[in-house]
């Protein structure tokens, strides 16, 4: 009992003493730039209505999800293919270091030419974003193989799918979702400056017409609402993690316990 | 072993050399395609343009400015990253407690996309250097924090506790058990932020208009050259490429007195 | 009695850079049906690769492995491997009754099949509790156990053993000698069994092969004479089991010696 207090307090104290510092501080404040959190709150609600959450906000996530998941699914496909054959892994390399680190927000402008500045532009920004972490990762975690692992299989005549699915892409997976965890946030960026790019609906869009229009209490309204949503994202993400890599962390655990 | 060594060797050759075909193979492709018609000049240009385009880019002294304006915000806001963040990290770390009271914080402010304070820092900065480097800092600064903390809890205990049974105070402690156990951690924290920073640096000249090779692109897209647009866009690569091989050059000196060089943290 | 496993003329050599290095010379042996045969030699005399060799994971330079006549061109299902490195040989991600069963559902066996299977082999090595467990929860003795396990879930007609209880302390390893001892009383299958380590070859096998160093042949054939029923205590405390360990002992001593010469080779 005791020391669930304790832990209660440790995870809440410090926020709620941030808060508080925030609250106090801003409290009848006259600086346009920096209304009271007092306000900000109050007009939450009022900006972030039904209307808005299903016309801004559900249309952000959604193009978030296709393009992650678009970018996800070619990432492990490719990757796995360049991490199981040498050669191929050997002609593709220098090409995949430039397109992983050229800085994702400049492949809007070239998208934009292709696809113009609707919805395909902004999901197909996402996934060309988001793919190369995830085609990396993959490509390393699948080459990592180990030998006894993949000589088990071998001699227990676990080959072609069931070999990819239940020995390969499954030893692989924690670098897979290094690769997945470091798309996710690019993802966000790419959703958010999209949307300020070219004109629509969207979180992005939104946030920057509330700036233009010096509604300043709204705009950030949409501040918290996007770290809202960068928080949520992410620990649905480690729920998701833990459950997939339990047996990894699990491993982890004992080998550091008795080196 | 000498044999292991020729082979490794000989092996090393023959990718190189396929590396190389497959750099030609790209550069070919991006040539054939729009050359055959398969896609509009208009949108992809050939390779041969995009290399014209960048000569002349290189031969800009403009261009140069706007590069060593990227360089500015990209070093200087990784430079404030990093010193905050190991010296946060250590602090956490040491103080009794702190881990614990701030885990919850970090947990919390971590994800926050920085992108999302580019409304107010144009509202307080506009397009100044100020606006890029809260953006870049914002971001890079918890990718160092998080390494320090991980490599700092990676310190064996009984180091740690025979480091107190010696009497040594906490200064010679840091410096001494702490420090080198979590230096590879930070190294991976500094590669990774490297990245990032240099992400954000470009993203706030792009969006926000900050000078440099982000708003290089943004003008050469909004007037149409779209040759000088995509030869930015293979500059700007180019300095994430030197920016990743350098920081993992770095990285593996700062280390070669390391047993193993860590890989990544699955975070 | 017949022949069940016949290795003939089997020859590897390994081509690196213009380089070539015979690990193989010329291996003739075979192994009868239901017979418990001990490969020894001396430490990097090519054992693994000779037993991987027979159970089809590596492919010969020249000769013929056959398994009741047919020739081995990749692993039969027929054979079964345990490796020394239990640790990294069962996959961490799935749990222990999934690591026994996965082969069995790529030999597509029904549900209920598959589920009698893993749980007899589970019971035989004594871990009929542990299905549930993942294998880095267990120690390493019940590692391997689970891997002999999942060999035995196969059903092979020969079972290889490449250094199963090398990375395993003495007491766990004497326990997992009788084990599969145990086993190969009670269900009649043939082992091939690889040890570096005389007093188990000497233990546990009906016949022990000598292997000179490498590039490898037979040094010599032993026939193990003592009788079937064996334990820790008073088989290895017996004089012909000092004399037969004995014997092994010089013969690995000479292989080394004739190797030392033309060692470069």
């Amino acid at each position: 009992m005791k020391r669930a207090l304790a832990r209660l307090l440790f995870v809440l104290g410090l926020p709620a003493l941030l808060f508080t510092l925030w609250w106090v501080a801003s409290e009848g404040s006259t600086n346009v730039y920096w209304p009271s959190l007092r306000t900000i709150l109050r007009t939450f609600p009022d900006v972030w209505t039904g209307e808005r959450l299903r016309g801004d906000v559900l249309p952000s996530v959604l193009r978030l999800l296709g393009g992650y998941t678009a970018a996800a699914v070619v990432g492990v496909a490719l990757g796995a293919v360049i991490g199981s054959y040498r050669s191929v892994r050997a002609v593709c390399e220098p090409v995949l270091e430039f397109l992983r680190a050229l800085p994702p927000p400049v492949l809007i402008p070239v998208i934009m030419l292709f696809a113009g500045i609707g919805d395909t532009m902004r999901i197909v920004v996402i996934a060309s974003g988001c793919v190369w972490p995830i085609l990396l990762n993959t490509a390393e975690g699948v080459r990592a193989l180990d030998s006894v692992m993949s000589e088990t299989a071998r001699s227990y005549g676990i080959t072609g799918t069931a070999r990819l699915r239940r020995v390969v892409l499954r030893s692989a997976s924690p670098q897979i979702f290094a690769g997945l965890r470091q798309a996710l946030s690019i993802g966000i960026i790419l959703m958010v400056i999209s949307e300020m790019f070219a004109a629509g609906n969207g979180l992005g869009f939104t946030i920057v017409q509330f700036q233009r229009g010096f509604a300043i209490p709204d705009m950030w309204t949409g501040i918290l609402l996007l770290g809202l949503l960068g928080f949520l994202l992410s620990v649905l993400f480690q729920l998701v993690e833990r459950r997939v890599l339990g047996w990894y962390h699990g491993r982890r655990a004992v080998t550091r316990r008795s080196p | 072993m000498s044999g292991s060594r020729d082979h490794s060797r000989s092996r090393s050759r023959t990718n190189a050399a396929l590396g190389a075909a497959g750099l030609a193979g790209f550069l070919a492709l991006g040539e054939a395609v729009p050359r055959l018609g398969l896609v509009s000049e208009d949108y992809f240009p050939p390779t041969s343009r995009i290399a014209t385009a960048l000569g002349t880019e290189l031969g800009d002294h403009a261009f140069w400015t706007a590069l060593g304006d990227t360089l500015t915000g990209w070093a200087i806001g990784l430079a404030i990253a990093v010193g905050a963040g190991i010296v946060a990290g250590v602090v956490v770390s040491v103080v009794p407690y702190l881990r614990r009271a701030t885990a919850s914080t970090i947990e919390f402010l971590r994800p926050i996309p920085s992108v999302a304070l580019i409304p107010l820092v144009v509202l307080l900065y506009g397009a100044e250097l100020r606006s890029v480097l809260l953006l870049v800092v914002y971001a890079s600064f918890w990718q160092v924090l998080v390494q320090v903390l991980y490599g700092i809890q990676d310190v064996d205990p009984v180091a740690e506790e025979t480091a107190r049974s010696y009497g040594l105070g906490t200064w010679a402690r840091v410096r001494h058990v702490l420090w080198p156990t979590a230096l590879p951690y930070v190294m991976t924290g500094v590669r990774l932020a490297a990245a990032v920073a240099l992400v954000l640096a470009v993203t706030a000249e792009l969006v926000i208009g900050a000078p440099g090779l982000g708003a290089r692109i943004a003008v050469a897209q909004t007037s149409q050259a779209v040759p000088d647009m995509y030869a930015l866009v293979v500059a700007t690569g180019l300095l994430g490429l030197l920016i990743n091989v350098g920081a993992r050059t770095v990285e593996r000196r700062a280390l070669v007195w390391h047993q193993s060089v860590r890989g990544e943290v699955a975070l | 009695m017949h022949a069940l496993l016949e290795i003939s003329g089997l020859r590897k050599a390994y081509e690196g850079s213009g380089r070539r290095t015979e690990a193989i010379r010329d291996l003739t042996f075979s192994v009868d049906a239901g017979e418990l045969v001990c490969l020894v030699g001396p430490s990097g005399c090519g054992k693994t690769t000779l037993l991987k060799c027979v159970g089809g994971l590596l492919a010969p330079t020249g000769g013929d492995v056959l398994l009741d006549g047919r020739r081995v061109g990749g692993p039969p299902p027929g054979m079964a491997f345990v490796f020394q490195e239990y640790g990294r040989s069962l996959f961490p991600w799935m749990r222990v009754g999934e690591n026994v069963e996965l082969p069995l559902r790529q030999k597509k066996l029904s549900k209920p099949r598959r589920r009698e299977l893993v749980s007899d082999a589970l019971e035989s090595v004594g871990l009929a509790d542990a299905a549930k467990a993942y294998p880095w929860q267990l120690s390493g003795g019940m590692q391997q156990r689970v891997a002999i396990a999942r060999a035995l879930a196969y059903e092979p007609e020969v079972l290889l053993m490449d250094e199963p209880f090398a990375a395993v302390d003495a007491q766990t390893r004497a326990d997992l000698e009788d084990l599969v001892r145990g086993l190969w009383q009670q269900r009649g299958i043939t082992i091939l069994f690889v040890t570096h380590d005389i007093d188990e070859a000497v233990y546990l096998g009906e016949r022990v092969l000598i292997l000179s160093a490498s590039p490898t042949v037979v040094q010599e054939q032993l026939k193990i004479d003592l009788p079937g029923e064996r334990d820790q205590l008073h088989t290895r405390a017996a004089p012909r089991f000092t004399e037969l360990r004995t014997h092994v002992y010089e013969q690995i001593q000479a292989a080394k010696r004739e190797a030392r010469p033309g060692g470069a080779g």
